[in-house]
């Protein structure tokens, strides 16, 4: 497979992002219903795909409010914060053999900054809103997706171990023989709850708990800014499934298919997973939350980390 | 943790249930036959009005939105000169149907009302009226009922006896 020119796959990888992003709201609304015994939106296009483009043009059409209390410009800044924050990790992620925007040698610690950054926009957001749910949610995202980088990053060191490389690329081509699910099955377990923690989805969703915080940190957002939110949150669901698939799935390695086909086939099975999450299990209180985070994922992370270390120094002494 | 997954995989599961969602416009779901939908005023078997005015139905109406006038014919049977629901302010309780002395007014399974134009939701008596006996067929209050009306004399109505005459009722 040629490399195709850089800059068209600049534009491929947003042009992509933004749409599976978009499109996820569709599929979300559409596998809900499926798990719940209805058939969610189904009449605006063909099996309600345009239900997006006419919930878009509803959201450009919104008063796009700044309340008189809020710090203005930190407020506005907040949701362009997710976004970009997303958006840039999306340039280091290898879809296939050369087609990647940016072969950072530490993409992986690059994607691992990138989403602690994430934290600002939500904290900003409820900081700025000077509105008592939303700093409530705020201060529940922070001490929340704070908590869940920690063993995050630890939990996929066992996979940097077992590649010897921080490069995305490497990781992947180092899973030629056999997927890195098998060796680091608890460090891929980890992993994924640690990503349902970082993009603050059911059932981790305690920072806009509904039931008690009104929206948590984007309460007084609306239009199009809550509409980046909304999308932002999206993509990191996009990004965490993209990187479960080549932290632990071989990325775009598979038979028969093309590269890229086999990548997308495993993101869109981890899209699917992170929707069915939400339609089946419930939300814990937040002390559980935070006591589960530090007294148990984060020991087994170290744990996972101190085995893998062990045995690869026992197997390969010269490493 | 087990228990989780178990969890996510019935709720897998379900993509292979039946849909309870009924595609309204074109199927329609189906409605009792006591349904409290629409309301209507119903005829007795001969075609004559059921409804004697007796008010009853605007007074037992929580949220007022029946109005009628009385008003006699020749022959001395009462009926309403005019009768007016305002559906914007029904609730649709049946109250009404059930103060009603004569099963004139009725609730009927049917909803689709819905109107562009709040005035179009005033329906008169022209609306309402409907050329059968609705739920209860061959009930015909006159014709049980003592009073006197023209061709009914007092008596001849019935399971009625005819009247006593209360001078001849000799010890």
């Amino acid at each position: 497979m040629t490399t195709p020119h850089p800059i068209a796959t600049i534009a491929g990888v947003i042009v992509v992002a933004l749409t599976i992003a978009g499109g996820l709201v569709w599929v979300e609304r559409r596998l809900l219903a499926l798990w719940q015994d209805r058939y969610g939106p189904n009449r605006v296009g063909p099996f309600g795909l345009l239900q997006v483009v006419a919930d878009s043009i509803k959201l450009f059409f919104k008063e796009d409010w700044v309340p008189p209390f809020a710090d203005k410009w930190l407020f506005i800044m907040a949701p362009a914060i997710v976004f970009a924050v997303v958006l840039l990790t999306f340039a280091v992620l290898p879809y296939a053999p050369g087609v990647v925007v940016t072969d950072l040698p530490v993409s992986l610690l690059f994607f691992l900054g990138m989403s602690s950054l994430g934290v600002y926009s939500v904290f900003l957001a409820g900081w700025s809103s000077d509105n008592k749910y939303a700093l409530l949610g705020a201060l529940r995202a922070s001490a929340q997706m704070l908590s869940y980088e920690v063993f995050m990053g630890l939990s996929v060191m066992g996979t940097v171990l077992l590649a010897g490389s921080f490069n995305l690329t490497d990781i992947v081509n180092a899973q030629r023989h056999i997927w890195f699910v098998a060796p680091q099955f608890l460090g891929f377990v980890l992993f994924v709850i640690a990503g349902l923690g970082e993009t603050r989805r059911l059932p981790f969703d305690l920072p806009e708990a509904e039931s008690e915080l009104v929206a948590g940190f984007h309460s007084e957002y609306s239009g199009m800014k809550f509409g980046m939110f909304f999308v932002g949150e999206y993509m990191g669901i996009v990004l965490i499934s993209a990187l479960i698939t080549i932290l632990f799935f071989g990325g775009w390695l598979g038979p028969v298919l093309p590269p890229l086909l086999w990548f997308f086939v495993k993101l869109f099975f981890f899209i699917g997973m992170f929707i069915l999450a939400r339609a089946s299990l419930p939300r814990p209180r937040f002390d559980q939350l935070m006591s589960w985070g530090w007294k148990i994922l984060l020991p087994l992370a170290l744990g996972n980390l101190l085995v893998t270390g062990a045995v690869l120094q026992a197997w390969h002494p010269m490493r | 943790m087990l228990s989780v997954v178990r969890t996510m995989w019935d709720v897998f599961l379900h993509a292979f249930h039946k849909r309870v969602t009924i595609q309204y416009p074109e199927h329609k779901a189906r409605l009792a036959p006591r349904y409290r939908g629409r309301i209507i005023l119903s005829r007795d078997p001969d075609g004559g009005e059921r409804c004697v005015a007796c008010y009853l139905c605007a007074v037992a109406c929580p949220v007022d939105c029946i109005a009628l006038q009385a008003t006699e014919d020749e022959t001395g049977r009462r009926y309403p000169e005019f009768f007016r629901i305002n559906f914007s302010r029904c609730i649709f309780c049946g109250y009404c149907e059930e103060a009603c002395p004569t099963y004139a007014i009725q609730l009927i399974p049917e909803f689709e009302m819905s109107e562009y134009n709040r005035q179009n939701m005033v329906y008169e008596k022209e609306h309402l009226l409907i050329s059968g006996p609705g739920k209860y067929p061959g009930y015909n209050f006159w014709r049980v009922s003592g009073v006197k009306i023209g061709g009914k004399d007092k008596g001849e109505a019935e399971r009625e006896a005819p009247p006593v005459d209360v001078r001849s009722l000799l010890p």
